[in-house]
């Protein structure tokens, strides 16, 4: 059976050589532009050259690199969330304020994460159960997020104790642990994506929902299951960004949805679903951190990061919504 | 009987007592609530986001959503700030072309990157949002531009008035909610966009110019934006680069949604958008008499929203519903 499909799908179109497979693949584009970045990025500063240099500057993104994971498998499934920077904030804040109450430590974090669980939980009930936008219903729940981070912290800064401050100074062989996190997390992802039956019933659901479901795939059941996953993770990242920061505001990771969604993007993932890697995100995650470092060292003005950020999300979309169209057919 | 009952199953009366019954229960606590001054307050609140609602309106309703009309409002207003303090004797009315262009060619460049690339309209003006924020921070060498370099008259249009003593801002806003209403019922263009955000497919199958209209409404959308930047300048006397119009998009798009402009496209009123922004400035004059902080305002609107889109979702499936039963 499956030959006979085989040989018919060869006579229609005869298959592409190998080459072509593996140069054409938005993976290959991020990759080629980390290399030519790194060596930008060396003529600029020999710190570049320092491997240290480079892991202790990517522990200040780690956290929504992480984010950007997860968030991969939503866009995959055909949904988007803008939301979790402002989850990451309203977790972070809920956290800090639990344990400055006097609760243990361990309790703040189990609670900090429990209200990360029930903001992915809101999300899930609005796009999934009330079949609303996702797009849309994120852009509400990101204000209304951040707002409830702004009631509950004000203007101030809520501190956190000193034992929990520097998850960034730990090092596990030598290497910070939030990368160290960010490396395992990708490596269960990007398993559980290529692998796993649950990985490929996320890609179909994306690509064409309606054939999903006829094809016996629970969809929704696999979409909120999603939007609970990136809820918990962006609540974790919330308080390893505080344990970083060793205090917390309400305007933790501003506007950082804008970088996760560039993360995604940049490693190849198409906004409408069905196409996208862990490894790709993995790669545009380093990609951001030297480029940002980079511009730093050059001493640009960080106004000037915000626009070259604007202009790589676009150029991302506008590239791999091209790779797409030629490799559809 | 159908009569009345069309009046009441329409979208604009359920905001309207959604306003009344507000303004009555805050009444009730403080009576100060319910007299002329607050009104006026209520008014002064509401002008940059009636002009942005305006300009968000039309995307929707051609189905594509714009997240940068913050920034273009604050590139329009700096742009403006900028050509006042390198040139003082510039007769002031010059700023207001200067910020409708400014505002109309950034929102040329969203329509481009949405036409010319097919690509969605929300990650494009996230990413300009980003972009446009950064150029503002380049123009300016970040620094802001202060209250003296702002011209006196222009000032002054918060403030003085014409007629019935309401300020200018608050009768050009107005204005261009008239001028909307004009444009979305009685004209070519307001039918075609309404079309197009219907059924894509279908716009073309009836001569619609579909990158036609799409370019028109992103570049109405920053024209309006920068309309707004200016009267920034006009109402709070100075210019950001960080601040101004920060944030705005979401205010704008809350104001929207209230007002039953619906997310799939092709549905929405003038009038239902003009009662979404006076509900949102209610609430916004509310709030310090009723002694809730500030800090609470934008975790008020994120609840509005997602209400909004609940109520919104439930009117359609009734009407949905309605429709299969006759």
């Amino acid at each position: 059976m499956s030959v006979t499909t085989d040989s018919q799908s060869q006579e229609l179109a005869p298959s592409r050589p190998s080459w072509h497979v593996v140069l054409v693949r938005p993976e290959t584009m991020t990759f080629l532009l980390l290399v030519f970045g790194l060596i930008g990025a060396s003529l600029l500063s020999p710190f570049f050259l320092d491997v240290n240099y480079i892991l202790r500057s990517f522990t200040l993104t780690a956290e929504m690199s992480i984010v950007a994971l997860v968030l991969t498998l939503v866009v995959i499934s055909g949904e988007i969330d803008l939301s979790a920077a402002s989850n990451m904030a309203l977790s972070a804040c809920i956290f800090a304020w639990v344990q400055a109450a006097g609760a243990p430590l361990p309790i703040a974090v189990v609670v900090g994460l429990l209200a990360g669980l029930a903001m992915g939980t809101l999300n899930a009930f609005m796009s999934i159960r009330m079949q609303l936008p996702s797009i849309i219903v994120t852009i509400g729940t990101l204000i209304f997020f951040r707002g409830l981070a702004q009631v509950i912290a004000g203007d101030r800064s809520i501190r956190v104790p000193e034992s929990f401050i520097g998850i960034n100074t730990v090092m596990v062989a030598g290497v910070p642990l939030p990368v160290v996190i960010f490396v395992v997390v990708a490596i269960i992802l990007g398993l559980v994506l290529g692998t796993t039956v649950i990985g490929r019933q996320i890609y179909q659901i994306g690509t064409n929902q309606e054939a999903a479901l006829h094809a016996g795939i629970d969809a929704k059941r696999i979409k909120v299951g999603l939007f609970l996953l990136l809820g918990i993770v962006s609540a974790a990242a919330g308080i390893m960004a505080a344990s970083r920061l060793g205090s917390v505001r309400y305007d933790l990771v501003l506007g950082g949805e804008l970088q996760m969604v560039l993360m995604a993007m940049l490693g190849g993932t198409y906004i409408f679903g069905g196409r996208g890697t862990i490894l790709g995100t993995f790669l545009a995650a380093w990609l951001l951190v030297i480029v940002s470092t980079g511009m730093t060292v050059a001493n640009l003005l960080p106004a000037i990061q915000l626009t070259v950020l604007g202009i790589l999300l676009i150029v991302a979309i506008i590239a791999t919504n091209f790779i797409y169209a030629r490799t559809q057919r | 009987m159908t009569f009345l009952r069309s009046i009441f199953a329409r979208r604009e009366a359920g905001i309207l007592v959604m306003i009344v019954i507000f303004c009555l229960a805050v009444g009730l606590h403080k009576p100060q609530f319910l007299t002329g001054q607050s009104l006026r307050i209520i008014l002064l609140l509401t002008p940059l986001i009636m002009i942005g609602a305006m300009a968000q309106m039309l995307v929707l309703v051609a189905r594509h959503v714009d997240l940068s009309i913050g920034s273009m409002l604050g590139f329009s207003a700096m742009v403006v700030g900028l050509m006042y303090r390198e040139l003082p004797d510039i007769y002031w009315l010059v700023g207001f072309p200067v910020a409708v262009l400014t505002g109309a060619a950034l929102g040329l460049g969203n329509g481009l990157l949405v036409t010319i690339f097919k690509l969605p309209s929300i990650i494009v003006t996230l990413g300009t949002l980003s972009l446009y924020r950064g150029l503002t921070f380049i123009i300016s060498d970040a620094r802001q531009i202060n209250r003296s370099v702002i011209p006196t008259e222009l000032k002054a249009m918060s403030r003085t008035s014409p007629i019935f003593e309401i300020p200018w801002i608050i009768l050009i806003a107005f204005g261009i909610a008239l001028m909307t209403y004009v444009v979305a019922r009685h004209t070519q263009l307001g039918r075609q966009i309404y079309a197009l955000g219907s059924n894509p497919d279908a716009a073309p199958l009836r001569g619609i110019d579909v990158t036609k209209v799409t370019l028109i409404v992103f570049v109405l959308a920053g024209a309006l934006s920068g309309l707004a930047g200016i009267l920034y300048a006009s109402r709070w006397g100075f210019v950001n680069p960080s601040n101004t119009g920060a944030g705005f998009e979401f205010q704008v798009i809350a104001a929207v949604v209230i007002g039953g402009v619906s997310i799939n496209g092709g549905v929405g009123t003038v009038m239902g958008t003009v009662l979404g922004v006076l509900l949102l400035g209610c609430v916004a004059a509310a709030l310090p008499l009723l002694g809730i902080p500030g800090s609470t305002q934008n975790a008020i609107y994120g609840a509005v929203i997602l209400i909004a889109l609940l109520i919104d979702r439930s009117v359609r499936q009734r009407g949905l519903a309605s429709m299969s039963r006759a």
